[in-house]
């Protein structure tokens, strides 16, 4: 019971801090063939970005190549010995970058940071070739990030995280439970009883519900006091999605309850799903980049309902009417895996 | 008496007592069909569906301008396969309701006079809104929305410029399953190995069967050791499995020596499985001990293996605690033989770390270890 309550406080602890993808510190190997002023003035503009370590500046590839196998350096950044000759005879010179790609994202954007210091760069050169230059001409863009302005991870996070968290303790205890009893033999003495099954699955159902909904309100509070995190929207609105979103959680738990036989079973099978669920869910990768068959399979993960509602609550400050195609689709969802549970459970072999 | 047949009784003893857990374990039909079924759903999940690439983002244009320019952009994003616009409206107030709605990811907002600002040689402002809920697509999208319109204005050559050319090793195409297989091979061992160990022999004290076992003539830790054989062998068959379909069907070969990856791995699940005892010692209820080999194993798995988070962003405490996850390790490992072809040489200090880990996992669970259940 204890573990039950630690295990999700820990990870809501963890977890945000451990889910930080900002990409900083990326390590760079520079190797100068040229050793002018523009790759001077190049190389300085890199290392002053705060973006980057500069973990060797050598005229060897192969020395750099190196770091990059053993992980030194996530990055080459290779000025041939004629870029400012080129540059200035030519208009334009290159220089090669060869990162460590296994990770993608990290390439990306650590690729990213270097196009708009070489952008700068250019910049600044051609300021000082030309001073009379006028730069303002074209378009001027303005970037702002709504609803989280700083970019920051764990504002970003932290309602998905939440919404994993009431998922994994309402689904994983509830699927133990009717099990523990088969296994241990106490559920033939209920079996006996008058009791009607509907009573039973709800009997069940309630105290699951009472103590899940308390874990979501601890988490809550947590992401107020540590994180600051405050919902936009309205607390009512809120609650009640969660509250039916928490019955569709726990009946389907409860169904997997229904049809194993042994606590192992229900453990791997309640595991099986809820990973897919969470993973399908739309909290770490975007479900715009999923292929169609899967972005139809997000329509029925309870969990992809669930996220987005805590982002547009949470976050943007939606209102009931917002969320009222998810609230529906959840409730639906209630309604059939409950039915199915009561349906599916049987008092006599 | 002699030494010989003493030791051919215990082998013998042994080998029923492996076949027996075999029987226990091939039993259970449910689990062995997750148990297998699990991997290969991982593998397609995450070479399939799970990416961090943008496309068919859907995004709002506010075209105050309805120019000749503003429509041209417009049909460049629109060409574009990373967007779809999906409203192009001029009033600005439109904008919120759609992200309140969740329905669009960014906004652009185009100034009344477009054209006639870019054609007269003024600054003509851009205006772009990204949702900051996902940090990692804001960022993506951002910078894709920013070089579609670099590129539509950079029409005229800006003179004196450097231009990088970017190569990217060992994963050009900047799949995500390089990344995430040795990830998935982590979990996938650690979930069987440690969970399901800890779990089968936590479950015999908690039916009563463990005195059974304890009071026959079979060595204590040999009752212990034959519950983990099945569990090793299952591993193999797994981590077969995902190697298989991780070469053929995601196109992610072996850089390196399969003998070496397969022993490394080898000692990875012998890591695992003294993990699972030494929890199945500590526990006695079979949900006590599957909470505790989520936390000690999921948890430090996923967050602090590296393979989804970067570690070097961690805060210091937690970068400490990474090191104790076996996990990390093998990850490291993993990553190096398989994707980059590495021998031996270069993961030395790793599987030192993982032979120390299992001594001293074994070496506590001995310690642990009574006879007597109290």
């Amino acid at each position: 019971m204890a573990i039950s309550f630690v295990a999700p406080v820990m990870q809501f602890l963890i977890l945000p801090l451990a889910a930080n993808f900002e990409i900083k510190n990326i390590n760079l190997a520079i190797v100068d063939h040229d050793r002018s002023s523009t790759s001077q003035k190049l190389v300085s503009q890199i290392t002053g970005s705060g973006f980057f370590k500069l973990v060797d500046y050598s005229s060897s590839f192969k020395q750099a190549y190196h770091l990059i196998e053993t992980d030194k350096a996530d990055l080459i950044l290779e000025v041939p010995s004629d870029l400012e000759r080129n540059l200035i005879r030519e208009n334009s010179g290159k220089v090669f970058i060869a990162m460590n790609a296994i990770n993608g994202t990290k390439a990306v954007i650590g690729g990213n940071y270097l196009n708009a210091i070489i952008a700068e760069t250019n910049k600044n050169i051609l300021t000082e070739l030309i001073p009379d230059v006028n730069l303002n001409q074209g378009i001027d863009l303005a970037t702002t990030y709504w609803f989280n302005p700083k970019l920051n991870y764990k504002i970003a996070l932290i309602p998905g995280i939440l919404a994993i968290l009431v998922t994994m303790i309402g689904g994983f205890l509830s699927a133990l439970n009717i099990v523990k009893e088969k296994e241990s033999g106490t559920i033939e003495q209920i079996n006996v009883t008058p009791i009607r099954k509907i009573d039973f699955i709800l009997g069940k159902l309630i105290p699951f519900w009472i103590l899940a909904m308390i874990v979501f309100t601890i988490g809550l509070t947590l992401a107020y006091l540590i994180y600051d995190i405050v919902p936009q929207g309205s607390l009512l609105v809120l609650y009640s999605f969660i509250s039916v979103y928490l019955l569709a959680v726990l009946g389907f738990g409860l169904l997997i309850s229904t049809f194993c036989n042994t606590q192992q079973e229900a453990m791997f099978l309640a595991f099986f799903f809820v990973m897919i669920f969470i993973l399908m869910g739309g909290l770490f990768t975007s479900i715009d980049s999923m292929p169609e068959w899967a972005k139809m399979i997000t329509k029925i993960n309870p969990v992809n309902y669930m996220i987005n509602v805590m982002r547009l609550v949470v976050l943007k400050g939606s209102g009931f009417r917002d969320i009222l195609l998810d609230f529906i689709v959840v409730l639906i969802m209630a309604v059939f895996l409950n039915g199915w549970a009561v349906l599916n459970y049987r008092k006599t072999n | 008496m002699d030494n010989t047949s003493g030791f051919s009784v215990v082998r013998n003893q042994l080998f029923s007592f492996v076949r027996k857990e075999f029987y226990h374990v091939l039993r259970d039909k449910k689990v062995l069909l997750i148990l297998f079924g699990m991997p290969i759903v991982q593998v397609l999940l995450f070479g399939f569906v799970l990416s961090n690439e943008v496309k068919d983002t859907r995004i709002i244009v506010i075209d105050g301008a309805h120019d000749e320019a503003s429509r041209q952009l417009i049909s460049k994003l629109e060409a574009s396969r990373y967007f779809q616009v999906d409203n192009i409206s001029s009033n600005e107030s439109e904008i919120e309701p759609t992200f309140r709605q969740g329905k669009i990811k960014a906004a652009i907002v185009f100034p009344l006079n477009f054209q006639h600002d870019l054609q007269h040689g003024n600054s003509a402002q851009v205006q772009i809104i990204t949702d900051g809920t996902d940090v990692n697509a804001a960022n993506t999208i951002n910078s894709y929305i920013i070089s579609i319109i670099h590129d539509f204005s950079s029409q005229e050559k800006i003179p004196y410029r450097i231009i990088p050319e970017v190569r990217m090793l060992y994963n050009p195409q900047l799949l995500g399953a390089p990344n995430f297989v040795p990830g998935v091979m982590a979990m996938v061992l650690m979930l069987v190995c440690v969970m399901m160990t800890a779990v089968a022999i936590v479950k015999e004290k908690e039916m009563g069967t463990m005195e059974v076992l304890l009071v026959s003539p079979m060595r204590p830790l040999l009752v212990i050791i034959s519950k983990a054989v099945p569990y090793l062998l299952l591993s193999l068959v797994n981590l077969s499995i995902i190697i298989l379909l991780s070469v053929y069907v995601l196109d992610v070969p072996v850089k390196g020596s399969v003998v070496l990856l397969l022993s490394l791995s080898t000692l990875f699940i012998i890591t695992c499985l003294a993990l699972g005892i030494l929890i199945s010692i500590q526990t006695d209820s079979q949900q006590a001990a599957m909470f505790a080999s989520l936390i000690g194993m999921l948890l430090p798995t996923i967050m602090l293996s590296g393979f989804m988070f970067p570690i070097e962003n961690m805060p210091w405490p937690l970068q400490l605690i990474s090191n104790i996850a076996p996990s990390r390790w093998y990850y490291i490992i993993v990553k190096d033989v398989m994707i980059k072809g590495a021998g031996f040489s270069s993961v030395w200090k790793e599987t030192l770390i993982l032979v120390t880990m299992t001594i001293v996992l074994l070496a506590i669970s001995m310690k642990k270890f009574k006879i007597r259940l109290a």
